[in-house]
């Protein structure tokens, strides 16, 4: 037996395809990470780590981190609340809520951005009301939060979703039928089941939170130290020419990201081994 | 599909139902209207004047410039890798997988960033071009690289699982017949993954059409020559000239319209794909 062996061997096009695969991968993703890497590499480690560890960037780093965080918490809580309703119940404008979920997908980042900064300025719709009450949205860490959970939500929506409508509710009615109240048997019988896809969801919301610009960089205000995100900041550094600190705070998002996407495959691992 | 029956007392349900209606109509539905509103705040006259300015206009057509060269390539790209990984099983496979979804979990800025560090003027490669007269940072092909970059995962996770699932009994038996390779993928494997791959383009479209963070690291904003349609949106707000920014994005939301109705038609389609 071969080590590498190839199945099923009988179809052609085996070499091509990868090969094309393999091309267009290294081309466009790999090789320009890998410049990425390379030139944080070419410094020396004590001035990388003298440019990730100024107070602006820790500052900005700290956001970043605790604002997906807790967005990400949210959207998981709003998830399970929309995603049970378009699950279980039926009601007339179910079809267009459903539908609806995916817009903060399909919407481009700009225009989520600029509308939410609209809508929760002090004199918007909602950001005037909310002024008043002496809660503050737009240019506050609260708006960026804000920003990210309209991001989050389609994420832990339909994560949860195809998992809920699996679930055969028979399985609660034993568990009520077997004595149990119907508080328990959603703990013990529903819960483990939706873990799974909800941290894959708000695993899924945090990355992309960690990440993003367009939605967040308009409604932030962008003051350094208060709430600047990493992602402006590595904008910030590079239009100042910046290019190593830039490329230093980069290279952090980058080693995050990647942690976050092998963490996300033994999530999907778990998932599929927990329901066989 | 039957309604599943209903555990919770009425007033439970009833309540939750009314929570998820307030919960879009204040994340969701508010925004979109405000689009709306904000775009036509000064009157359909002043909607056509904004979107038909020149550097609005120009920013339309640089926008499907770059979505016409970035969707294509992502198709061709997903084909291949849906044959290669979801017809083959290789030792390397599932890593190939995961570096495939990379994009998706990468920043924006850093995918925007690493084209700058690798063609900008200080790198080999950039130098080089720049000495043969090619810019590709702060112009065009810089906006076009990133853009396909940002997209590189679409069609391929589309099609990856789905050839994966349909199994190789059908381009075997083809091949017994003795197709070639071409009868076999153009008269077997493609009609069985059109709309699959139909969908995978429709959600690349709609980000190459919407791109924002990475198109603004490289594009340089030179407008009227590299302002996409979104960044033509920053740029316009920044000035304070909100109505023309509202009017642009609400092109920019006509299309992730017709995109959110184009999915859901597909969708339906493409599940009946799955074996």
């Amino acid at each position: 037996m071969r080590a590498a062996r190839v199945t099923p061997s009988l179809l052609p096009g085996f070499g091509p395809a990868l090969g094309v695969t393999l091309l267009g991968l290294s081309l466009v993703v790999l090789a320009p990470l890998a410049a990425l890497l390379a030139t944080s590499l070419r410094g020396s480690p004590a001035a990388f780590l003298a440019a990730v560890t100024t107070p602006r960037v820790v500052a900005a780093l700290r956001l970043s981190f605790l604002l997906s965080l807790g967005a990400a918490a949210f959207s998981a809580l709003l998830g399970l609340l929309l995603s049970w309703v378009l699950v279980r119940y039926r009601f007339p404008g179910r079809r267009l809520l459903d539908a609806l979920i995916d817009l903060p997908f399909a919407l481009p980042t700009a225009v989520a951005g600029i509308t939410l900064t609209t809508l929760y300025a002090p004199n918007g719709w909602l950001g005037a009301p909310l002024a008043r009450l002496g809660v503050p949205v737009a240019f506050t860490p609260l708006g960026i939060g804000v920003a990210l959970v309209f991001l989050g939500l389609p994420f832990t929506v339909r994560t949860l979703q195809p998992v809920l409508a699996s679930l055969d509710a028979e399985v609660e009615d034993a568990a009520a039928s077997l004595g149990a109240g119907r508080f328990e048997a959603v703990r013990r019988v529903l819960f483990p089941e939706l873990l799974p896809p909800l941290l894959t969801g708000a695993t899924l919301a945090f990355a992309r939170g960690l990440g993003e610009y367009g939605s967040v960089v308009f409604i932030s205000g962008n003051m350094p130290m208060k709430t600047e995100i990493a992602p402006l900041l590595v904008m910030t550094k590079l239009e100042q020419y910046d290019v190593a600190g830039a490329t230093a705070l980069a290279t952090i998002l980058l080693v995050a990201s990647f942690a976050l996407l092998l963490l996300l495959n033994r999530l999907e691992a778990w998932a599929a081994g927990g329901r066989r | 599909m039957k309604a599943p029956r209903s555990r919770e007392p009425r007033a439970v349900r009833l309540l939750l139902i009314g929570l998820a209606f307030a919960t879009i109509a204040l994340f969701l539905l508010v925004p979109l209207a405000a689009v709306f509103v904000e775009a036509f705040r000064n009157g359909a006259g002043a909607w056509l004047s904004a979107v038909s300015d020149p550097d609005a206009r120009h920013a339309v057509k640089l926008t499907l410039l770059v979505a016409a060269i970035a969707v294509p390539v992502n198709a061709v790209f997903g084909l291949a890798a849906g044959w290669a990984l979801g017809k083959f099983r290789f030792p390397g496979r599932s890593l190939v997988l995961t570096l495939i979804d990379l994009p998706f979990a990468v920043s924006p800025i850093v995918a925007g960033l690493v084209f700058v560090l690798a063609f900008g003027r200080s790198s080999p490669l950039g130098g080089w071009l720049t000495r043969h007269g090619i810019e590709v940072v702060f112009a065009v092909p810089g906006i076009v690289l990133a853009t396909v970059f940002v997209t590189f995962p679409f069609v391929a996770r589309e099609l990856v699982p789905l050839m994966q699932s349909q199994g190789t009994d059908e381009e075997e038996a083809a091949r017994v017949l003795g197709a070639g390779f071409f009868t076999t993928f153009f008269r077997v494997t493609l009609p069985n993954v059109k709309w699959a791959l139909l969908y995978g383009i429709v959600l690349c479209t709609a980000r190459a059409v919407g791109e924002f963070g990475a198109v603004s690291v490289v594009s340089g904003h030179v407008r009227g020559v590299t302002n996409t349609l979104p960044l033509h949106v920053e740029a316009l707000y920044n000035e304070y000239a909100f109505q023309g920014a509202f009017a642009a994005a609400s092109l920019l939301t006509l299309v992730a319209f017709a995109a959110m109705l184009a999915k859901a038609f597909l969708s339906r389609h493409a599940g009946e794909e799955a074996p």
